[in-house]
C-alpha cells in the first residue's frame, strides 16, 4: 500500500512566515513530492488548534505518515509524536524539518531560504517513507540506590532517599565519610563551624537503618542499565574486624608509629599507623596503613592487637569482593586541590612559609594540628603580615581557564580568621572579587571594615630574595597593581595560596566505568547545562556536587538533594521507558567478525560462542549507531536512523539536483510578505 | 555556470547532543551564515557510514560536512574518534579518486558553540564555491568510478578495521 503522507508547514507567527514562503512550499510539497496527499501552512503547529489538525488529518485523510516543518525537533518533536499517537498513527512515524532554527532565523535571502525549506522538507518526506513503527520498551526500576562519596553532596543525597524510605548503599574510597568539609574549621558566610553542622549529619547517615555505608571500599566494575545496574566493588582491608570493634581508640593511643597525615591533616599533622582520620570519624573503626605499620614492615609490634580489649584487630584481613543490584547511581565524587607546586615562582614546597588553603583549613581548625593557632611552619611564630594570593592555577590560560567559584569566599574567611586570632595585617590579591550569592557581599563589606587590604593584580612571583633591610627575612609578593598602576613588592610572613578546584585524577577513568562523559577539564557533564543540571546522558547515572564543577557547600548540598529527587522519581514509578532507538543484529547475516564488539563503549554486544554471531543487549545500547556504520556484512540496523532512512534522507534533500538534471532550479519568485 | 552563480550544495551530518545543538544555538541566536548546508540529524558522528559520504557526493552535492562533539566530550564516550579515522580514510579515498578533500570537512561544534558552526559553514560553503561545482554525478556514469570509489572503500574500511579500537 502506497504510503499516504501529510506535510504541515508552520508559519511560527513571523518567525518563519516572515522570511519563508510557507504556502509555496505547502503548495510546492503537496505538487511534487511522491507520497504528499495533504500540505497545509498554518500559524503555529505547536498550539492545540495545529496538533488537532495532525489529529484530523491522520483520522481523515488516512494519512499514514507525518512531517513538521517547523522548529527543532529538540523542541517540538516529543509535542508532534504525541499529537501522531492522538490521532491513532505510531509516533516514529513522524519526521520533523527543522525550517526555523536551520532555515528562517539564519538566513536573510528569501528566495534562498524557500529553497532551503523545501529541500529540508523534501528530505523529511523521503525519509519518513521508510520509517518503522517503534514501540519503547519497558524495565522495573530496583529501589536500591547507589551512592558514590560521601562528602557533603554525597550524605546529603544518601540522607534524602533514606528519609524518603528507600535502601541506600553509600560507598566512600576514605576510612571515613565527611569529605572536605570535615577538613575545614569555619563556613562562609556565616561562619558556623563546619564539624557542628556536618558531624550530625555523619551520625545520621552511620545510624540510619535505611543507608549501608561502605567506608574504604571503591567501586570496580559497573555493568547494566537504568534500573538495573550491577556493581562490584573491592572493600580494601582494614585489618580491623568492623563486628568486633567497638572503636574505643586504645589501640590508636598504644600504636608507636607515628607518621605525617599526608590527606586529612594536609601533611600538617601527624597521625598513629592505625588510625581514624579525626576524632569524629564515622565510621568509628580505624584502619591499619600497612605502608608504615612497623608489623607489616618488620613483622613484630601488634602492639594494638595486644591492648584490643574485644580482639578486633586482624592482620591477615583481605580485600573483599562485594556486588550490589541497584536501581541508580548518584557520584558524588568530589573535587582534589590544584596541586601548587605547578607554579614553581609561587615557591610552594620550597618556601617554608607558602602554604595551600587546604593546609590553612586545618591550620584554622580548632580540632586540627595547631589547635586552631595560626602560626608559620616553625609551630610557634605568629605572622605580623599574611598575603592571600587569589587564582591560583584558575582563571589561567596555563593550567585551568575556569573560575574555581568558592576561592574568593574562602579568602575572606581566612582573612577574617587571622585578623581575629592575630594582630597581623591582611592582603588580599585579586584579580576579581567574586561574591555571587547570598550574603557573600555582604561578608566582602563586612572584611574591608574588619581591616583586610585588597589589592588587584595577579601575583608574578614569591620570593625570600630580599632588595631592601625592610625585606629581610620576609617573603616578598610581586605584583602590579592594576589600581595604580604600579609594581608593587609587599613583604609578608606568611603567603596562603588559592589554589583551584580541580577534578579528581582518576575523574576520566570513573567516568568511563559508568558510563558518563567529561569536560575538556575533567569534570563530569551534565545532561542540560541549564535544564538538567545531576542528570547525565547515561540515564539512571546522576551526578552532584563538585564532581560536577567547582561550587561551594550550599551548591554541593543543593545537588545532592535534588539527584535525590530525580532518583526518587524513578523509585515511585517503579519502571522506565527505553527509546527504541537502538541497534540490532540480523543473525542469519552476522559472520561473526566480532568488529563491532570492541567499538561498543557501553560493552553491549555480546559474541556468542556457540552460535558464531554477535547479539546486542538492547537495554545497554544507548543507539549511537557506530556499530551500524561498521559493520561490514550490513546485519546491524539502527532503528530509526537505519540506512535506507539515512539515505532517502540524502536523496531528498538533493532533490534540486536529482530533478532538474544538475542545473540549478531557478529561485522562485518570493510571494510579498 | 558562472562562478558568480554557483551556490555550492552541501550535505551535512550534524550529531544529535552537541553540533545539531549548536545549529539550534545558531538559529536561537540569529547567527547569518550560507544556506548552503542541508543538514541530516545523526545520533553520533559514529553513525556516519562513510558510504553516506559518498552517496551524498555521487547525488549531486558539491561537498559534505560532519559535525560533532568535541574530542573527549562525545555523549557516546569516545565514538567521535571513530568518525575521525573514518574521516582519514574517506580523505585518502576521495583523493586517491581526483576528488578535492576540501570538499570533506570534520568540524568540532559543541552545543555551546553555534557562532562556529555558523561561520565554519560560512567558510566552507565558500571553499566550495571557489572548487566549482563536483558535478560527479553526471561524470560518474561515463567512467566506473563510483565503482572505483565504493571498491576501495570498502577495502580501506576492511583494513582501517583490522586495527583494534
Amino acid at each position: 500500500m502506497a504510503e499516504r503522507v501529510g506535510v504541515y508547514v508552520c508559519h511560527c507567527g513571523s518567525n518563519i512566515a516572515g522570511v519563508v514562503d510557507v504556502e509555496a512550499v505547502a503548495r510546492w510539497a503537496e505538487a511534487n513530492l511522491e507520497g504528499v496527499v495533504v500540505a497545509r501552512d498554518y500559524k503555529f503547529m505547536c498550539s492545540s488548534l495545529g496538533q488537532e489538525l495532525v489529529k484530523e488529518d491522520i483520522e481523515k485523510e488516512g494519512l499514514t505518515r507525518v512531517v513538521v516543518a517547523a522548529c527543532s525537533p529538540h523542541l517540538h518533536e516529543k509535542t508532534f509524536r504525541r499529537a501522531c499517537a492522538a490521532g491513532g498513527l505510531n509516533p516514529y512515524y513522524f519526521q520533523m524539518a527543522s525550517i526555523r532554527e536551520q532555515v528562517s532565523w539564519v538566513t536573510e535571502d528569501r528566495a534562498q531560504a524557500t529553497q532551503k525549506a523545501k529541500m529540508l522538507i523534501a528530505g523529511a518526506v523521503q525519509r519518513v517513507l521508510h520509517h518503522q513503527a517503534l514501540e519503547p520498551s519497558q524495565v522495573p526500576v530496583n529501589e536500591h540506590t547507589m551512592i558514590v562519596g560521601a562528602g557533603i553532596a554525597g550524605i546529603q543525597a544518601a540522607l534524602e532517599l533514606a528519609d524518603a524510605g528507600h535502601p541506600v548503599y553509600l560507598v566512600e574510597r576514605e576510612p571515613s565519610i565527611g569529605g572536605h568539609m570535615a577538613q575545614f574549621d569555619k563556613t562562609f558566610p556565616t561562619l558556623d563551624c563546619a564539624a557542628c553542622i556536618l558531624t550530625p549529619k555523619m551520625s545520621d547517615v552511620d545510624a540510619h537503618d535505611n543507608i549501608k555505608l561502605l567506608s574504604y571500599s571503591e567501586v570496580e566494575e559497573v555493568s547494566g542499565f537504568i534500573g538495573n545496574f550491577h556493581v562490584r566493588l573491592r572493600k580494601k582491608a582494614r585489618y580491623v574486624d568492623e563486628d568486633t570493634c567497638t572503636g574505643c581508640g586504645i589501640c590508636i593511643e598504644k600504636c608507636p608509629k607515628k607518621v605525617v597525615d599526608e590527606v586529612f591533616e594536609a601533611g600538617l599533622g601527624y597521625r598513629k599507623a592505625i588510625y581514624r582520620p579525626f576524632p569524629q570519624a564515622v565510621p568509628k573503626y580505624p584502619v591499619i596503613d600497612t605502608e608504615s605499620c612497623i608489623y607489616f614492615e618488620r613483622g613484630t609490634c601488634k602492639a594494638c592487637e595486644k591492648f584490643c580489649p574485644t580482639g578486633a584487630i586482624d592482620f591477615e584481613q583481605q580485600d573483599s569482593m562485594m556486588e550490589l543490584d541497584v536501581g541508580n547511581i548518584v557520584l558524588a565524587t568530589g573535587f582534589r586541590l590544584f596541586d601548587c607546586t605547578r607554579i614553581p615562582q609561587y615557591g610552594y614546597g620550597r618556601l617554608a612559609n607558602v602554604f595551600t588553603s587546604l593546609e590553612f583549613e586545618r591550620m584554622g581548625n580548632a580540632a586540627g594540628p595547631t589547635g586552631g593557632r595560626i602560626v608559620l611552619r616553625d609551630g610557634v611564630t605568629e605572622p605580623k603580615s599574611v598575603a592571600i594570593v587569589h587564582c591560583v592555577g584558575s582563571r589561567d590560560s596555563r593550567h585551568h581557564p575556569y573560575c574555581s567559584a568558592v576561592c574568593c569566599m574562602a579568602a575572606l574567611k581566612f582573612g577574617h580568621l587571622v585578623l581575629e586570632r592575630t594582630q597581623a595585617e591582611v592582603y588580599s590579591f585579586y584579580i576579581d572579587i567574586r561574591t555571587p550569592q547570598k550574603g557573600y557581599e555582604e561578608f566582602y563589606d563586612r572584611l574591608q571594615e574588619e581591616g583586610m587590604h585588597f589589592v588587584r593584580g595577579r601575583v608574578a612571583e614569591i620570593t625570600d630574595a630580599a632588595r631592601s633591610p625592610g625585606e629581610e627575612g620576609k617573603l616578598i609578593v610581586q605584583v602590579e597593581d592594576t589600581l595604580i598602576g604600579r609594581q608593587r613588592r609587599v613583604p609578608v610572613d606568611m603567603v596562603i595560596l588559592m589554589g583551584a578546584m580541580e577534578p579528581r585524577l582518576d575523574a576520566k577513568e570513573v567516568a568511563v566505568r559508568f558510563g558518563i562523559s567529561c569536560s575538556m577539564d575533567g569534570w563530569f557533564i551534565e545532561r542540560h547545562p541549564k535544564l538538567d543540571p545531576v542528570a547525565t546522558m547515561t540515564d539512571g547515572v546522576f551526578i552532584a556536587g563538585t564532581c560536577q564543577g567547582p561550587k561551594d557547600i550550599p551548591g554541593s548540598v543543593a545537588q545532592g538533594a535534588a539527584a535525590a529527587a530525580r532518583v526518587q522519581g524513578m523509585i515511585s514509578r517503579g519502571t522506565v521507558l527505553i527509546e527504541p532507538v537502538v541497534a540490532s543484529i540480523d543473525e542469519s547475516k552476522c559472520s561473526g567478525c566480532r568488529i563491532c564488539n570492541d567499538l561498543c563503549p557501553f560493552n553491549a554486544i555480546d559474541y556468542l560462542e556457540q552460535e558464531g554471531v554477535s547479539r546486542i543487549q538492547t537495554a545497554l545500547c544507548k543507539g549511537c549507531g557506530t556499530c551500524v556504520a561498521a559493520c561490514p556484512s550490513g546485519a546491524i540496523t539502527g532503528a530509526h536512523f537505519n540506512d535506507e532512512q539515512i539515505m532517502a534522507e540524502i536523496e531528498g534533500l538533493l532533490y534540486d539536483v536529482l530533478h532538474t538534471n544538475g542545473a540549478q532550479a531557478p529561485a522562485e519568485e518570493p510571494a510579498p510578505a | 555556470m558562472s562562478d558568480e552563480t554557483f551556490e555550492p550544495r552541501i550535505v551535512g551530518f550534524l550529531c544529535n547532543w552537541c553540533s545539531y545543538r549548536a545549529a539550534d544555538l545558531a538559529g536561537t541566536a540569529r547567527i547569518h551564515y550560507a544556506p548552503n548546508v542541508r543538514i541530516i540529524r545523526t545520533m553520533c558522528t559514529g553513525r556516519v557510514d562513510p558510504t553516506f559520504v559518498l552517496k551524498a557526493l555521487a547525488l549531486g552535492a558539491d561537498g559534505v560536512m560532519i559535525a560533532g562533539c568535541h574530542p573527549g566530550e562525545c555523549h557516546y564516550l569516545e565514538q567521535n574518534f571513530k568518525a575521525l579515522r573514518r574521516y582519514q580514510m574517506l580523505k585518502h579515498t576521495l583523493r586517491a579518486l581526483g576528488i578535492e578533500e576540501k570538499r570533506l570537512r570534520l568540524q568540532w561544534a559543541s552545543a555551546a558553540e553555534g557562532a562556529q558552526l555558523a561561520a565554519a559553514i560560512s567558510e566552507m560553503t565558500e571553499t566550495v564555491r571557489r572548487l566549482g561545482p563536483l558535478n560527479w554525478r553526471d561524470n560518474w556514469d561515463e567512467g566506473d568510478r563510483y565503482e572505483q570509489a565504493i571498491e576501495s572503500l570498502a577495502r580501506e574500511h576492511a583494513e582501517a578495521l583490522e586495527v583494534p579500537a
